[in-house]
């Protein structure tokens, strides 16, 4: 099922190898670490779902250098993420930022683990109160009673 | 000719289709035997015909008829027989026609089996089963017909996308769709239910060896495409939360739910009204998995824009499929009533427990799912739901749910105390606790996830191991006993503690390969060595050769261990004729402390140098046979003797009279 996505990515990033490059890593190799930690979680925009760390597309590289430079330039972490946020925008963060478009996003789970809490609890409330109006098992017709007793005899036990 | 045929075949299946979900649907409301009887043949009919329109749509890509449309945009004379073949289900029309074939042989199955279901029920199943059916026929018809021909015909094909030109993900889609289709009879079971106005022990003793037998094939699925993303992708990854992933993880969690609910339903007689909604949900998500999949809509809103047709179709579809029959549960459900009673700290109440979670879990990768098609189609822009996100929300639901998973087993039925359980846990709890300090101290730059995952895993198996000792009364009684007891164990039980002992290897897997794999990424000459894990890679070079339908370069690397051969690797780089498209298969050799994984990037220089990728994924095997003792538990459960208790051998048809 995942191979549609993949007819479709392949249009846009030409293989699915390669994406970091020797050429483009750091020779420092905490910075490059942080390199590769910042891109995991930024977008290859023009990719399916895709992290710039996995992405082979052109703008996924361009973003991993940009990355890198910012990293060599002295910015922090954050920095480098509000700055390339500053210029793609909130869609490249592969985490959504909190805020008024993604509160039902972040509010969602919360919200039904509420529900599954208060469910559950409304589940064993309601069977304390004595099970209002639960009848006695139906008594079996004599139909089902005697298909009953021919299934059991047939099964041999 | 054949094509035709087909096409043909695929019109009176239809209407077979529609004579099934409507007569015997009457007949059993008004009683009419001849009408109920009608259920039957058509099942069977419908099935014949889908299998011959199948059969038609795998001949013409087996002669490659290149007059088909689908054969054209989808095989060539040069691929191998294999992908042929399966090219058949590789492309949007072809899917849904195995997605058919798979629901009538079900349909087919209930009614060549079910001769020991009241007549009633039968029928009722089966004209559920051809409803959807009819919904999938016309969808076809209309808008996906495989069997278009086109004019006038190419010379060749365009070939077979080469990523999908693999074993692994040749028997991929039927696995999943065995799966998801797997579930259209819960669901069948549950609208019959609902029109019957009843479920009771009976009701879900039929339900069970359905619902395990898909969830069997859907985690057999999902860990082949896992799997095969591994392999395949070139670095190693095998979960990606990707939307076309969680289309199919949505419908295991909800399945993983009713699969336990049914037991609560069938051995105590309660959360039947629940056992009949999860059995709704889980179909409702793997038909939306199906379309979200098939339509393109999760590239982009606007490929509904592009094809309103299958778009409009879908969403009708699922609609009139999800909507009505909640609102048929809501008409109907609250007269399912239950008697059994139980406390939390019980059995039931520890698989209640599981359900809410994995409900849970569900909304929240639905949610996450299509939040940024929602967003985008209400005009609240664009956003990126990407696997931080999932991971976020998902591992903490899951840490709980594990602790518990051990718990439960222990527990009594109805009331129970947890202190007992607590106590033959100890050995349990002390390994976890052990395994994760270590693995802690051992990877201090590690996530610390990591480390927790690792300990809840050892802590399920040895739970699940704990639990298996205390069944059969290992130490208390003499071991000969014991054992004797081992071989006396109901099927339905070795199915739980197969299951959860699978998953908790599974766990170490992905604590391992998540958290601790080593890569290195550089560029290799000849004889150029690396260091990784303890592992010494020597780059011999690369080497041209070529396949049956690709060319190959192959970069060969000879691993040592402390000076010792440990084994030859040769990573290669395939470039397909047809579409110029490269692939990669990565070179693995798999021990159970990791696997040994190289692959070959692009050249670099004239002096035979490549980038090279080299990876050691920790434990990452333990992940596959994970799921494949899951799998087997879940067969082994299959042929307990109770899922087929009132199934006898002799005279089937002689029941279904007597019942009638």
């Amino acid at each position: 099922m995942r191979y549609l996505i993949l007819f479709l990515g392949l249009l846009v990033f030409a293989s699915p190898v390669s994406a970091v490059d020797p050429s483009e890593m750091l020779s420092n190799s905490l910075m490059e670490t942080r390199a590769r930690e910042i891109s995991k979680g930024l977008r290859c925009v023009v990719c399916q779902n895709q992290s710039i760390d996995d992405s082979d597309a052109a703008l996924a590289r361009d973003l991993r250098v940009l990355v890198r430079e910012r990293l060599v330039a002295g910015d922090s972490d954050n920095e480098v993420v509000e700055y390339v946020v500053s210029r793609y925008g909130d869609f490249v963060l592969l985490k959504p930022p909190f805020k008024g478009a993604t509160l039902v996003l972040w509010g969602g789970p919360v919200l039904f683990v509420l529900i599954a809490f208060f469910a559950g609890l409304g589940f064993y409330r309601r069977q304390r109160r004595g099970a209002p109006s639960k009848p006695a098992a139906v008594a079996l017709s004599n139909t089902e009673r005697a298909r009953l007793n021919d299934l059991l005899d047939k099964d041999g036990s | 000719m054949t094509a035709e045929l087909g096409h043909f075949a695929l019109i009176l299946a239809l209407f077979m289709s529609i004579l099934q979900s409507t007569v015997p649907l009457v007949g059993a409301q008004r009683r009419h035997c001849s009408w109920i009887a009608l259920a039957q043949p058509t099942a069977i009919l419908q099935f014949l015909l889908v299998a011959l329109a199948f059969g038609c749509l795998v001949h013409v890509y087996l002669i490659s008829d290149f007059s088909v449309v689908n054969v054209v945009s989808n095989s060539h004379t040069d691929k191998p027989l294999i992908y042929k073949i399966s090219g058949v289900w590789g492309n949007h029309e072809g899917s849904l026609l195995l997605w058919v074939l798979i629901l009538s042989m079900f349909g087919a199955a209930v009614a060549v089996f079910g001769g020991n279901l009241p007549p009633t029920l039968k029928a009722r199943v089966l004209a559920v089963q051809a409803m959807v059916a009819v919904g999938f026929y016309l969808f076809m018809l209309f808008t996906s017909n495989p069997f278009e021909r086109i004019f006038p015909p190419p010379l060749n094909g365009q070939g077979l996308n080469p990523l999908l030109q693999d074993p692994g993900l040749a028997f991929h889609p039927p696995m999943l769709y065995l799966g998801y289709v797997g579930f259209s009879m819960a669901f069948s079971f549950a609208i019959a239910a609902l029109i019957e106005g009843r479920v009771d022990a009976a009701w879900a003793r039929w339900v069970r060896p359905w619902t395990l037998a898909a969830w069997c094939f859907l985690t057999a699925g999902i860990a082949l495409g896992s799997w095969w993303a591994y392999y395949e992708l070139g670095w190693g990854g095998w979960w990606f939360w990707d939307p076309v992933e969680n289309a199919s993880f949505m419908p295991w969690l909800a399945g993983t739910a009713l699969l336990h609910s049914a037991t609560v339903a069938e051995k105590r007689d309660t959360l039947k009204g629940w056992t009949v909604l999860l059995a709704i949900i889980t179909f409702s998500l793997s038909l939306l998995g199906t379309f979200l999949v098939r339509s393109g809509v999760l590239t982009s809103v606007h490929a509904f824009a592009t094809d309103p047709t299958r778009g409009v179709f879908i969403l009708v579809l699922l609609i009139i499929v999800i909507g009505g029959s909640l609102a048929l549960y809501a008409w109907r459900g609250p007269q399912l009533t239950s008697t059994g009673l139980f406390q939390p700290v019980s059995r039931e109440g520890a698989l209640l427990f599981n359900n809410l979670v994995m409900t849970t879990a569900a909304a929240a990768v639905l949610l996450g799912t299509l939040y940024p098609l929602l967003l985008d189609a209400l005009g609240g822009g664009k956003v990126s739901v990407g696997a931080p996100f999932f991971n976020a929300v998902f591992i903490p639901l899951m840490i709980p749910m594990i602790v518990a998973m051990a718990i439960g087993p222990f527990l009594h039925w109805k009331r129970s105390d947890v202190t007992p359980a607590l106590l033959r846990l100890r050995l349990a709890f002390g390994a976890a606790l052990l395994t994760g300090l270590l693995a802690f101290i051992a990877h201090q730059d590690g996530p610390v996830l990591g480390a927790i995952a690792l300990a809840l895993g050892v802590w399920l198996a040895l739970g699940a191991v704990t639990e298996l000792a205390s069944r059969i009364r290992l130490f208390q009684i003499p071991l000969g006993d014991a054992l004797r007891r081992v071989t006396r164990l109901p099927r339905a039980s070795w199915g739980m503690t197969l299951g959860h002992l699978g998953l908790a290897v599974s766990i170490i897997g992905m604590a391992g390969a998540g958290a601790w794999t080593v890569e290195s990424i550089q560029v290799m000459k000849p004889g150029d060595r690396v260091m990784i894990s303890g592992y010494e890679f020597t780059f011999d070079g690369a080497k041209d050769s070529t396949g049956p339908n690709y060319s190959v370069v192959a970069g060969n690397f000879t691993v040592r261990r402390n000076g010792e051969h440990v084994t030859n690797l040769a990573a290669e780089k395939r470039i397909y004729a047809v579409s110029k498209q490269p692939t990669t298969e990565a070179a693995i050799h798999t021990t159970l402390a990791g696997d040994l994984y190289a692959v070959i990037g692009d050249p670099e220089g004239a002096n035979g140098a490549y980038v090279t990728r080299l990876y050691f994924n920790p434990l990452v095997v333990w992940m596959w046979i994970g799921t494949l003792i899951m799998v087997f538990g879940g067969a082994i459960s299959l042929t307990d003797r109770r899922h087929r208790v009132g199934a006898p051998k002799r005279s089937r048809a002689d029941a279904a009279v007597q019942g009638a």
